[in-house]
């Protein structure tokens, strides 16, 4: 038929001319900042112009670093060899928070997107209690839980209720209205119309608000970490700056840093292998 | 069977200072396997209509029935094409081709993996079954959701502006194709439109509403002979009825207009 001209396979996502054949641009476009940012602050601390105890040069951080996670040099003195310790207490943090804070989130966000009653139930609390920092919640949480991995676990799924929730909420009402009234008129109940097109429908931003959840969780583990247990790399950290360790402190706020961009990259390749069809439909950015 | 009849149907709309009235003393009687258009100038209420049979909107007055039976909300016995094309984008064509046959209210239409190939084949889109709708042209995307809807086996088949979106050939393409569909399984049929030439080309009787408050100006039967053939629309008769018509729909229209001015 004449009007099957239409091909999906131009509008897919493609290499542009610039990068294709040219097998180098790729990893040079991704590492030229970094690079000069770490030779830029090696010039600062060789040449003296700040004091080397007081910002360590990257080559001593990297040395530190070493011995942090595999205790063979004795360069980070009493912290030699805690690294996997303290990261894997932080992880573990991290990702309890953001379990039932991001789950809680989401089945709240339903909620109040699918139900104007439940709106007016719930919205308003969430509205104020969003508003007090979660740094507010430490003493109320510390005399609640006492010291240890629960006030962490609950500052850190407080933390993420809120991103989760509000972008739930969004994503279930941005979803095309004609897409409920066909599955309404095909005979879907409500459960059916949860599963099959809202939760769908809504998964963008669902997504969208787990990644900010999740940058969150890592922000509040340090916080955590330095006001209300005795481990993890915000420990660490703090511990090292009181023992004026800043090499120490420079690979613990790093080892963050990393941990938090592989947490992000979790969640961004759940949401592309999800998402591949959403792709299609919006804007992805030019080459 | 399936049988429609409207009577003294009247529907009111709240809006911020008082109230509109969308549709006044409609009455109509459809006959089982009949091809109805509804044409008229723009906000004759004539999509209202179409959402009060389809269970979306609920009358202010008078009665509207299938079989007999009150209309008390949208079901799968009326199947509704719209005009923003209803496709999931997340699902590919076959999964959104099944989409109704696996909710519980359908389980018991047949197996739809089978009911899927089939439609897939009258569709013409066997070869485009797993692409994403984003990858389909216009005229493809809508033969989709025509047999997303035929699908589930719908009684009647309730068509708002189907073709409204596309171009004027894959228009006139794509009404080859319904009533070549409709041919073949002789569906209740009801469908929407501001094209004069698609009401006639499509109908058995071409109801022409009056500008607000919609009402049915006239019911005109279209005596052209079944099956029908793009080229009818140069006969001496599909000429004759165009120009009824559209005597009737400027008439509506340009009143329309200027009493929105008074």
């Amino acid at each position: 038929m004449a009007d099957d001209a239409g091909t999906g396979s131009s509008w897919a996502p493609s290499a542009s001319r610039s990068t294709v054949g040219r097998p180098l641009v790729l990893p040079a476009q991704y590492a030229a900042f970094p690079a000069a940012l770490l030779v830029a602050w090696q010039i600062c601390a060789q040449v003296g112009f700040i004091r080397r105890n007081v910002l360590p040069a990257p080559t001593d951080v990297a040395l530190v670093w070493y011995d942090l996670v595999t205790g063979a040099t004795d360069a980070a003195a009493r912290y030699s060899g805690t690294w996997l310790d303290h990261a894997a207490a932080s992880i573990w943090r991290v990702f309890a928070g953001f379990a039932w804070g991001g789950a809680l989130g989401i089945l709240a966000g339903i909620l109040i997107g699918v139900s104007r009653v439940m709106e007016r139930v719930l919205d308003p609390t969430i509205q104020v209690l969003r508003n007090i920092p979660v740094t507010a919640w430490v003493p109320l949480s510390l005399v609640f839980f006492g010291i240890g991995n629960a006030p962490a676990v609950f500052l850190i799924g407080l933390g993420a209720f809120f991103p989760a929730a509000i972008n739930t909420t969004h994503g279930v009402r941005q979803i095309n209205a004609t897409l409920i009234k066909a599955a309404r008129m095909m005979g879907a109940s409500d459960s059916e119309l949860l599963v099959r097109v809202i939760l769908p429908g809504a998964l963008p931003s669902i997504m969208t608000g787990l990644r900010l959840a999740m940058g969150i969780a890592w922000v509040l583990v340090v916080v955590a970490e330095i006001l209300a247990v005795r481990s993890g790399l915000g420990y660490l950290l703090n511990d090292a700056y009181l023992f004026y360790r800043n090499d120490v402190v420079i690979a613990a706020m790093l080892s963050i840093g990393v941990l938090g961009f592989i947490s992000d990259r979790i969640v961004v390749l759940v949401r592309d292998h999800l998402l591949e069809w959403n792709r299609l439909e919006t804007f992805s950015g030019q080459n | 069977m399936a049988r429609i009849s409207l009577s003294h149907l009247g529907k009111t709309f709240a809006i911020r200072d008082g109230s509109v009235i969308a549709l006044a003393d409609i009455n109509l009687e459809i006959v089982d396997r009949e091809f109805i258009t509804i044409v008229g100038a723009s906000g004759c209420g004539k999509s209202t209509l179409l959402n009060l049979l389809a269970g979306f909107e609920t009358a202010t007055s008078g009665e509207l029935a299938v079989d007999g039976a009150p209309i008390t909300g949208p079901g799968p016995d009326r199947g509704v094409v719209f005009q923003q094309t209803a496709l999931f984008p997340w699902l590919s064509v076959e999964d959104n081709i099944a989409f109704g046959l696996r909710l519980r209210a359908n389980r018991h239409k047949g197996s739809p993996e089978v009911i899927v190939e089939r439609m897939l084949q009258r569709t013409r889109l066997s070869a485009f079954r797993s692409r994403r709708p984003a990858e389909l042209s216009g005229g493809m995307r809508q033969r989709a959701a025509i047999a997303s809807v035929l699908a589930i086996d719908p009684s009647i088949l309730l068509m708002d502006e189907p073709f409204g979106a596309l171009d004027a050939l894959t228009r006139s393409i794509m009404q080859d194709f319904l009533l070549e569909v409709w041919e073949e399984e002789r569906k209740t049929a009801l469908l929407v439109t501001h094209d004069i030439d698609e009401a006639i080309y499509l109908a058995d009787r071409t109801v022409v509403m009056t500008a607000q408050p919609g009402r049915v100006r006239e019911i005109i039967e279209i005596d052209l002979p079944r099956p029908r053939r793009y080229d009818m629309r140069s006969d001496q008769r599909f000429i004759a009825l165009r120009d009824y018509v559209t005597d009737i729909v400027r008439e509506e229209a340009i009143r329309g207009t200027t009493e929105l001015r008074e």
